[in-house]
């Protein structure tokens, strides 16, 4: 069963979509990397280290040949500022997208979506495919589709809380009403939290810390890879309504012991 | 003279052109992105860009992250 996950165009064989942030080395970032099957990565922009040029790079541990580089705007707390970060990272020449990050407050790293909007018609304007990191509330999101944006990715909880999804009932709204990709970005905690997202109707799921700071990184990717899938799988697959009462899955014809 | 460099300040003792200020710094040009007083410089124009007194210049590259850090000193440097 053919079953694409295309966003602007672009068919990624993959759902889930990892971070290179927070792995104790390089190396175990690859090889979580490759566990997880992704095909898309992100990664954030910041200014060269001019003192310690001795340092790996990390591009020295992603083939962007095998991955797509989605570069973000992380940690930036104004429109101009994930403005100016975005187009930085397409300098750098392997993409001209941008999952792009407008963090509202720093407790709770949660969007401030006046700014995320604003960002979000300049940057499309320019050109670039704007995958927003938003809140999950289905009316700002409708208003990102509406400014060009070419996914919506709401939270499922706070970035790197590993909460799980917060509001199932958001995003099930957020997917009815959609006609760009809804990509649940953030709160994911073990693979079961990517398979809720999944079956809630999700096109794909992007997570980093729950990976990250695994105790073991690889295995933990793997475990996403498969929750991922399976949520998908089970979505597509049309779970069975819920009830309040039991309803045997046994005939009740021939027990052994029944009068006649 | 003097530049700013990704915040610090940081003294010239001749003319450079951005590609000689990579070349200096040891920097692959293929993998960053520069910023001079807060406009893009391309790529292809970093041989003819010379740099002047008082500019401020960023040089960027991709570092390891997912989502927002808490941390916020890495960052770019703003406008004041």
């Amino acid at each position: 069963m053919a079953d694409d996950f295309v966003i602007a165009g672009r068919t990624f064989r993959s759902r889930l979509i990892i971070g290179t942030g927070k792995y104790a080395t390089f190396q175990k970032m690859r090889d979580a990397h490759e566990a997880s099957g992704a095909d898309m990565v992100t990664v954030a922009v910041r200014r060269v280290n001019l003192t310690d040029r001795t340092k790996e790079s990390l591009l020295d541990y992603v083939d962007s040949t095998r991955f797509f580089i989605l570069p973000n705007t992380a940690a930036c707390y104004t429109a101009d500022e994930a403005i100016r970060t975005a187009r930085l990272g397409r300098e750098v020449g392997l993409s001209n997208w941008v999952k792009l990050e407008v963090i509202g407050d720093e407790k709770t790293l949660f969007p401030d979506n006046e700014a995320l909007l604003e960002a979000t018609r300049v940057l499309v304007k320019e050109g670039f495919v704007v995958l927003p990191y938003t809140n999950d509330d289905p009316v700002i999101c409708r208003k990102l589709e509406d400014a060009g944006a070419a996914a919506v990715m709401p939270l499922g909880a706070p970035i790197g809380s590993g909460l799980g999804i917060q509001n199932p009932n958001n995003i099930r709204i957020i997917k009815e009403q959609a006609r760009v990709p809804v990509i649940v970005d953030a709160g994911v905690g073990t693979a079961s939290d990517a398979t809720v997202a999944m079956e809630l109707g999700a096109d794909g799921v992007l997570m980093n810390t729950a990976v990250a700071l695994a105790s073991d990184p690889i295995a933990m990717a793997r475990a996403m890879k498969l929750g991922v899938e399976a949520g998908r799988l089970a979505y597509l697959a049309g779970r069975i309504p819920r009830k309040a009462h039991a309803s045997a899955s046994s005939p009740l014809e021939g027990v052994i012991g029944a009068r006649a | 003279m003097t530049i700013t460099l990704n915040g610090d300040p940081y003294p010239l003792d001749e003319p450079l052109t951005i590609a000689g200020l990579l070349t200096r710094l040891d920097v692959d040009p293929r993998r960053v992105a520069v910023e001079r007083n807060f406009v893009i410089v391309k790529r292809d124009a970093y041989a003819s860009t010379e740099i002047a007194e008082g500019d401020q210049i960023e040089i960027v590259n991709f570092v390891g992250g997912g989502c927002a850090q808490l941390r916020r000193r890495k960052k770019i440097h703003r406008r004041s």
